[in-house]
């Protein structure tokens, strides 16, 4: 099994992704250049959070476009697993691999916080060791976390299962407080149809860790790992 | 190359004296051209030549066993074991940071984290000291919310996009801050001990290298501009202030750090206040060596652009590097990969010149020690301040009060010099690196290092009103604040930099208190064993002739050995016995309460015993590394009441808890309370502790009181039998979280200026 991080320029959670999977789950794990056309021979790869390419046009937009990523979209299309964390969130929707957009947070500030989601489905990859309903408690860290999509939108993701994880209070309540930044209906986290592709706003990475304050986002990586160590055998 | 453009008023532009002047065509022996000028103005600027502070500087402790570089680099670094060292330092951004907060500040974090990693190390840590006028009431408090909400914006946008955590500092507010901001950043790196980079020139013949961002026309006469007092025409000075791009900086940090491991690089510098003048002398000068450049190769960002603009500018994110002959190609490569431009713009010689041509054209042609060694020193006149506010007694102030103590709690923790600073650090990443264990808010921020087993704790520590009440002893006051605060969280205090805030040197009281400061610094540095390893001096904080306090900051960086015993502020059980290590005396000089509720700034300050504060330290990290210890929280701002409410108030992952207490006392209930004694902690622990506690303090000859428990939901204090306190945790933390949001998220701030 193996994972790649995705290195952009202005990555800069890049080696806290690496050092989760080297380190706390103990998996290998390479780092992937952004000009690079390949992937190797990896099972997994995580678009780390940062300002890829200073993310001065529109978050994610510049990055969207890198070599790297025409890869990574054949790679998610072969049914790849791809995780998009922050940064990597707002690169997967401008990639068009997820649907919907990041906007400024409604009070329009930078916001690093704690906040609670609840799992909303075990149905994915990245989930699947999670208990439906479980609330974790993970740090955000972004000025550009809103999610916003059409009505349609909300109606296909709904209907089809695809919100992961949303913004909820410490017993699992969705409610206006404690959606941080404005997100439409709450969501903090959604993957694609065909639920290989997740992209999600908090840090599961920077959650990892008794030492650090949280380590309710240990089990996003260990629920991939496991996946990956299924297919691996089967 | 001699002009003759050089009249008396150009000499004054330059913010040089005639004096100077005359002194620069001494050393040349001839008249400097216009270029020569503006390269001396810049070095000779207060800012970059140190020359009313030097002669003090020399009686600060530079020297320890952990010290691996002292000041003169562009970062100290001290060893804390297993081959990994730590870089760290302070600077001021004040004046940028007035003129345009958003860009002054963020630039001012920019350099500070280039100063890291010129050294060598990554930069892992931020913090920031700010200082503001009030943000309500006055003529001016439109303006000072304006620049405050800048300047917090200003260092979330770099640091954050940098990748760099902003994991701690401190906000406090006098009217004297009022159009005199000060921001002051810090920086801290890893790096291992043989792989330090300095500053040098070394080896005739190696190729210097321009590395990052291209020249342009922002920032000439930076340096300068930091070395004037501010008038009303200071707006016009807008263009002097340069524009930060912290995308950049990031690729220069990661290109930067590969090239190092290349083994090509010989030396490295930042180009900061006097951008491509004060690199290449400095890096000459440090290794006896010249540098000679050809200004036509210099990547710029528009044509003609004259060698005086060229030589001046302070275009942000660049460096100069200085390469093993022979291996340019790899270091240039190096840089391609992260698209940044490299380009060799001179070599080393051995003549210790400055040599600068333009097309082949000798421009400028100065040696190095002229424009470092052998700038100019004063020693300025010292006049004694009148300290007679210092004298006044103060009880009949605080009798005279009447404020009940339950209200007085309460007002004090609305003060936004105590309130949370919730506000300013949820704007700023302090989580990135995951290494962040003790966030914003307590004593101290600390951070674990991947690399080894270690811990690192730092604050950022200053108090102008105690400065401005008694110098020599408000310092001192602030540096055993600061090791307090490393204690509190289990780290023991290592080495010192500081940024030292001051008025015009030019007027002999505010020398006088430089000096005071220093002396207090060096005592105090003396008795906790912790070297100034660097720092900054910014003089001229005055606008329209009116000064500010004298401010001294200190960074204290402490150091754990392991992540076992960690302690944050908090209380964390009920049922915890809550202890005072330390004494409560009647010192409420220059207090927060005189000050805040008073409206006073007068009195004696605190009375400080070095020994016994030292002594508080080691019984109080003993306890803490003998796993005694549940929470622990310096004793300062506000007195006993303030910190045992905020150790009540709640943080991440543990809800508010209430205390019940009591004891008696001698002292007024007001000043039993509010009181601002230094060498006090208040600490809380499981009741069968207790006694391994007093036995430490014993030990240690320091006093040690049960003050009770915690508990329940309410804030009780009873004293001598009478209840003084009772109110509810939830309300009294909620007046205290919702200050700043009150005062700076309302509509009207957004549209400000």
């Amino acid at each position: 099994m193996k994972f790649g991080v995705v290195v952009f320029p202005g990555s800069n959670c890049d080696h806290d992704a690496y050092h989760v999977i080297s380190k706390v789950i103990g998996q290998p794990v390479d780092f992937i250049w952004h000009g690079n056309t390949g992937l190797g021979d990896c099972d997994a790869i995580i678009l780390p959070g940062g300002f890829s390419y200073g993310d001065y046009l529109r978050c994610g937009a510049i990055a969207s476009f890198s070599p790297v990523m025409q890869s990574v979209k054949e790679f998610a299309s072969r049914g790849g697993f791809v995780l998009g964390i922050c940064n990597g969130f707002q690169v997967l929707c401008e990639s068009g691999l997820l649907p919907g957009m990041l906007l400024r947070n409604e009070e329009l500030k930078f916001i690093c916080d704690y906040v609670n989601i609840r799992v909303e489905s075990t149905n994915t990859p990245f989930t699947s060791l999670c208990s439906q309903g479980h609330v974790l408690n993970v740090p955000i860290a972004h000025a550009e976390g809103n999610y916003f999509c059409d009505d349609a939108t909300l109606d296909m993701l709904e209907a089809e299962d695809q919100i992961i994880f949303r913004y909820c209070n410490e017993v699992g309540d969705i409610t206006r407080e404690s959606n941080p930044n404005g997100s439409r209906a709450n969501i903090a986290g959604i993957c694609n149809r065909e639920r290989n592709v997740l992209g999600l706003m908090p840090h599961p990475e920077r959650a990892s860790e008794e030492l650090l304050g949280s380590a309710d986002g240990r089990v996003v990586f260990k629920s991939l790992a496991a996946t990956i160590s299924e297919l691996v055998k089967a | 190359m001699t002009d003759n453009q050089i009249t008396q008023e150009v000499i004054s532009q330059h913010g040089l004296t005639p004096q100077e002047y005359d002194r620069i065509c001494e050393m040349l022996g001839r008249h400097p051209s216009l270029t020569e000028l503006g390269i001396f103005s810049v070095m000779w600027s207060e800012h970059c030549s140190y020359k009313s502070s030097r002669v003090h500087l020399k009686r600060l402790p530079t020297k320890g066993e952990a010290v691996v570089q002292g000041p003169g680099e562009n970062a100290g670094i001290v060893d804390i074991g297993g081959d990994w060292c730590v870089a760290f330092k302070i600077e001021s951004h004040n004046h940028p940071s007035f003129i345009e907060p958003f860009q002054g500040a963020a630039t001012g974090v920019g350099g500070i984290l280039r100063d890291i990693f010129t050294m060598g190390a990554r930069p892992v840590a931020a913090m920031n000291s700010l200082r503001f006028g009030p943000l309500e009431n006055g003529s001016d408090a439109h303006r000072n919310r304006s620049i405050m909400n800048g300047v917090v914006r200003g260092i979330g946008s770099y640091g954050n996009s940098f990748g760099v955590p902003t994991i701690g500092g401190e906000v406090s507010f006098a009217p004297v801050y009022s159009l005199n901001p000060l921001v002051n950043a810090f920086a801290l790196g890893v790096v291992k001990r043989d792989q330090i980079f300095l500053g040098k020139a070394e080896g005739i013949g190696n190729p210097v290298l321009y590395v990052g961002a291209k020249t342009g026309r922002d920032g000439i006469h930076g340096a300068t501009m930091a070395s004037a007092e501010f008038d009303e025409e200071a707006m016009e000075k807008r263009p002097t202030v340069q524009v930060g791009d912290p995308f950049y900086e990031k690729l220069l940090l990661e290109s930067c750090l590969e090239a190092m491991r290349s083994g090509a690089v010989v030396g490295i510098q930042d180009m900061g206040a006097a951008g491509l003048t004060c690199s290449t002398c400095e890096m000459g000068g440090r290794a006896g060596n010249g540098i000679e450049i050809e200004l036509s190769l210099v990547p710029q960002r528009e044509p003609g652009m004259t060698s005086y603009e060229i030589m001046l500018s302070e275009s942000q994110e660049r460096m100069l590097l200085v390469a093993e002959k022979g291996r340019e190609r790899e270091v240039i490569d190096i840089f391609k990969k992260w698209e940044l431009d490299a380009v060799v713009i001179g070599f080393v010689t051995d003549d210790g010149l400055l040599r600068v041509r333009q097309n082949g054209e000798i421009v400028a042609e100065i040696p190095n020690e002229c424009l470092t060694d052998l700038a100019p020193v004063y020693n300025r006149p010292l006049k004694p301040r009148d300290l007679a506010t210092a004298e006044i007694d103060v009880r009949s102030i605080i009798e005279s009060c009447m404020i009940p103590p339950a209200d007085a709690l309460e007002r004090l923790l609305t003060s936004p010099n105590i309130a949370s600073k919730e506000w300013v650090y949820r704007q700023y990443d302090y989580q990135v690196r995951t290494n962040t264990i003790v966030e914003p808010g307590s004593d101290s921020a600390v951070i674990r290092l991947k690399e080894t087993r270690k811990a690192l704790s730092m604050t950022l520590d200053g108090n102008g009103r105690y400065c401005q009440l008694n110098p020599r002893e408000g310092i001192k006051l602030v540096a055993a604040e600061a090791a307090r605060n490393l204690v509190c969280s289990g780290a023991k205090p290592v080495a010192v930099t500081n940024c030292l805030n001051f008025a015009s040197p030019e007027r002999p009281e505010v020398m006088w208190d430089f000096s005071e400061t220093i002396d207090g610094l060096a005592e105090a540095c003396n008795a906790f064993g912790t070297p100034v390893t660097g720092g900054n001096v910014s003089f001229y904080n005055e606008t329209d002739g009116k000064g500010i306090y004298p401010t001294p900051v200190i960074g204290m960086v402490g150091l754990s050995e392991g992540t076992n015993h960690i302690v944050t502020s908090g209380f964390k059980n009920a049922g915890d016995l809550v202890v005072l290590i330390g004494e409560t005396k009647d010192d409420m000089g220059g207090s927060e309460f005189l000050s805040h509720i008073c409206g006073k700034i007068a009195g004696k300050l605190p009375h400080l015993d070095l020994t016994r504060e030292k002594a508080i330290h080691s019984a109080c990290l003993e306890a803490i590394n003998s796993g005694l210890i549940n929470s622990a929280h310096d004793c300062s701002d506000g007195g006993l009441a303030v910190t045992i409410a905020e150790s009540c108030f709640s943080s991440h992952g543990r809800p508010g808890i209430g205390v019940e207490l009591e004891w008696q006392t001698d002292l007024s209930l007001l000043t039993e309370l509010f009181s601002e004694s230094p060498s006090r902690i208040v600490v809380s622990l499981a009741p069968e502790n207790f006694s391994k506690l007093l036995e430490i303090c014993g030990r240690h000859n320091v006093a040690c009181a049960a003050l009770g428990r915690t508990g329940g939901s309410t804030l009780q204090i009873m004293l001598n039998g009478q209840m003084v306190i009772n109110e509810t945790v939830s309300k009294l933390e909620h007046s205290w979280r919702s200050v700043f949001s009150n005062l700076l998220d309302r509509p009207e701030i957004e549209a400000a200026d």
